[in-house]
């Protein structure tokens, strides 16, 4: 391949190109990286397509609506402020900085240095919010990190935070640093060398130019230095995209089709099933005509689906959903009264436990699978009764957290991406309640004066009106 | 209501009494206080009498799916077999079942909350209670109920109507979106808690007395609230003055008076429901 070529194909392009072999290997490495990280997102799309149909389409205007707002506008973290401007500082820098990693990526792929730099005075001023922004990040990092790692906020331990989480959660604040230090390394060492040669680097770098004085003035050195910083930074982002489906900082891009498809009724209101609702008029009425049971695409009749939830596959694929976008952060156990008063139940886990079981039972992102890595320390407190299926219910959530729940939705209120554990929770107590009849023995008894008495309470219906014995004399109770 | 029917009337309203206003000696006291106020204010209403059975709601939040949709479907044949159109209950449980799930099942109606209803008559100018009655200047707590709030998004409603009352009203920490569940909720009025180390209603009730006390340091000692995120302290009193923890569900009733039993503050914490602070301020308990 010869320099002319490339410059004949790109004559109109407001930079210089100067192609080498470097740029060969950028695009391999970009091309690699890019592939890796579809290939991860397609097997992820298919362990979420594993979940129940669930018709989510519609009320396009109100979903983009609440995903400005909630995704990209992060409404819900400003419920609690330190963590809420911390993390914005995180959120702006990435995606600012990244308007960087467009010109990272023209330079690699033609050989250019700093392409944009044609901006002029927009250009200079990018930089130096990149640069402003860079700082602030590895500052919101280190805060981030001792909150905790030192101040241990509540809501970032508990068992489920045991192993990979907690160690995840960590190897994201030190790849945030690393690849701010790449940046600030290519930077200071351009600019240094643009510096050491008399020549004027386009651009305004506020915090590189404090620091030139801490590297060489060798030419060699400060070339080397520059493409080290350039190198690490653009094959850290590819290296950390693609550790993403593995990691709980995949919500950077799974929060927006979350919250996108999250529940747009209200928070009280609890699905019907419709299998049931057919069962039910059926009885009360003989003539209602039940839908002919659903059938596999070549016609023999589909395997009937349990009520409610045993296994991942069972869940609605929003469900799937959720636990993908999930980034532990807690909020909805540091809420949940159970939690609070020592239960068992934190609906974080029951998020976390879906996306492990997914993954154990169908794809796992990489050739690793670190989300699966520790489980037994991560259930030590629990009497895991299903060792030998691992199903969802059992293998990793006991009805003892299932029957702590009050279903008070503080869990769904406080989530910053619009997850909803509780939806999961009442799944796999249908699934206790109606296929296993394995509901606390209390609520059997509740059930039974529902049938019996028309009240949850053994009273009996003929005395539902004494309430107004002391209220009335005899012509107003006729009148009622 | 069969009574009405009969005479070829209609009522403005139906009134749901739920289970626990019907039952509950307790809430029996909330069920007449709220029938005192739509006799006082004129409204014509109904009630079912022995033709109400349960919603069906602590079945469903219990995963009794099935049961859930037979009670349903009984009490929307009831509705329809009346012509009713507008439902109003003093059951959070009652209202967020019947407004937010019959409908799929063929049951649609206006329902309201007593709460919503309760301001409505404020608004109209129709409950008065001139100058806050025996209640002025006294403290009083909001507890909100999660199925009147955050599962419907009602938080205003109560707290005008003890606006009206010309009290000393002091929100607890965790109130409105972030509020503690009183523990009840999810079919747990039936059935004892799993093992921890409180009971969610002692939790609460140590708020809402640290509240009412305007005790800075119990405030300070709440579970799950991060520090820098707790609003403003109520001035601190003594706790030997009369106080009221202010509720609008049965089910955060029971568990609010036995919390304020469990913490031995019975002598000078009352827990009332919105209904019963409008009807004694509006002198219509004799």
């Amino acid at each position: 391949m010869h320099n002319e070529y490339i410059s004949d194909l790109t004559p109109n392009l407001p930079f210089p190109v100067h192609f080498s072999i470097q740029n060969i290997l950028f695009l391999l490495v970009a091309l690699a990286g890019f592939g890796l990280f579809a290939w991860q997102v397609r097997k992820i799309r298919a362990n979420i397509l594993v979940g129940r149909d669930r018709d989510m389409s519609g009320n396009v205007s109100e979903r983009l609506n609440k995903t400005l707002l909630v995704a990209l506008g992060q409404q819900k973290m400003f419920k609690r402020i330190t963590p809420a401007l911390l993390h914005l500082i995180v959120y702006v820098g990435f995606i600012v900085i990244n308007i960087e990693v467009l010109e990272i990526m023209i330079d690699g792929i033609f050989g250019t240095h700093r392409a944009l730099s044609f901006l002029g005075p927009l250009y200079s001023l990018l930089m130096g919010t990149n640069e402003i922004l860079g700082v602030l990040v590895i500052m919101a990092a280190v805060a981030l990190w001792w909150r905790r790692n030192v101040k241990k906020v509540r809501r970032f331990t508990g068992p489920e935070l045991r192993m990979w989480p907690k160690l995840d959660a960590d190897i994201i604040l030190y790849v945030e640093v690393i690849l701010m230090t790449a940046l600030f390394t290519m930077n200071t060492a351009d600019l240094k060398l643009h510096q050491v040669q008399g020549l004027e680097l386009p651009g305004a770098f506020p915090i590189s130019s404090l620091l030139t004085g801490l590297l060489p003035s060798n030419v060699a050195t400060l070339e080397i230095l520059e493409r080290v910083g350039w190198w690490a930074h653009i094959v850290g982002i590819l290296a950390f995209l693609n550790y993403l489906p593995s990691s709980k900082h995949f919500h950077i891009i799974m929060a927006f089709p979350n919250v996108y498809y999250s529940r747009l009724v209200p928070q009280g209101q609890f699905s019907n099933v419709d299998s049931i609702t057919h069962e039910v008029k059926a009885m009360m009425d003989p003539s209602y005509q039940v839908p002919p049971p659903a059938t596999n695409p070549d016609g023999s009749a589909a395997a009937p689906t349990p009520f409610g939830a045993k296994d991942v596959d069972d869940l609605a694929w929003t469900n799937l959903l959720n636990a993908y976008s999930c980034t532990e952060c807690g909020r909805c156990t540091s809420v949940c009264p159970a939690n609070i008063t020592g239960k068992l139940l934190s609906p974080r886990k029951i998020i976390m436990d879906t996306r492990d079981r997914v993954e154990e039972k169908y794809n796992s992102p990489l050739i690793f699978q670190p989300n699966l890595y520790g489980t037994e320390a991560k259930h030590a407190e629990q009497e895991v009764l299903d060792k030998e299926s691992h199903t969802l219910l059992r293998g990793y959530v006991t009805p003892e957290e299932l029957w702590a729940c009050t279903t008070c939705n503080a869990c769904v209120e406080a989530c910053p991406v619009n997850i909803n554990p509780l939806e999961s929770i009442v799944e796999m107590r249908r699934f206790l309640v109606l296929e296993e009849s394995a509901a606390p023995n209390s609520l059997n008894v509740m059930f039974s004066n529902i049938e019996n008495n028309g009240a949850p309470w053994a009273f009996s219906p003929s005395d539902r009106f004494n309430w107004a014995d002391e209220l009335f004399v005899a012509d107003k109770a006729v009148k009622a | 209501m069969s009574n009405l029917a009969a005479a070829g009337e209609e009522p403005e309203i139906l009134f749901w009494v739920g289970c626990a206003g019907a039952f509950d000696d307790r809430y029996k006291r909330v069920t007449r206080a709220f029938v005192r106020i739509l006799e006082h204010v004129g409204v014509k209403y109904a009630v079912l009498g022995m033709e109400e059975t349960c919603t069906g709601d602590p079945a469903k939040r219990a995963g009794n799916e099935f049961l859930f949709q037979m009670q349903a479907m009984q009490n929307i044949t009831t509705f329809e077999g009346y012509g009713i159109k507008k439902i109003v209950t003093a059951c959070p449980h009652c209202f967020n079942t019947i407004k937010n799930e019959y409908p799929a099942l063929g049951g649609n109606y206006e329902v309201i909350h007593h709460s919503t209803f309760l301001q409505q008559l404020i608004n109209e100018g129709r409950v008065g209670v001139a100058g806050g009655g025996e209640f002025k200047g006294q403290r009083i707590t909001f507890h909100d109920s999660c199925y009147l709030g955050r599962a419907n998004d009602i938080y205003e409603a109560p707290r005008d109507v003890l606006a009206v009352l010309d009290a000393d009203l002091v929100e607890m920490k965790r109130s409105k979106a972030n509020g503690l569940c009183c523990g009840a909720g999810g079919a747990q009025m039936w059935k004892e808690p799993e093992p921890g180390k409180k009971d969610i209603n002692v939790e609460r009730t140590e708020e809402a007395l640290a509240a009412l006390d305007g005790n800075a340091a119990a405030l300070h000692n709440l579970l799950g609230v991060e520090s820098g995120n707790a609003g403003a302290t109520p001035a601190p009193r003594s706790g030997e003055q009369r106080s009221i923890i202010a509720v609008s569900c049965p089910f955060c009733m029971t568990m609010m008076s036995d919390g304020v039993k469990n913490k031995e503050r019975e002598n000078n914490v009352q827990v009332f429901d919105l209904a019963e602070l409008i009807a004694t301020a509006e002198g219509l308990n004799a």
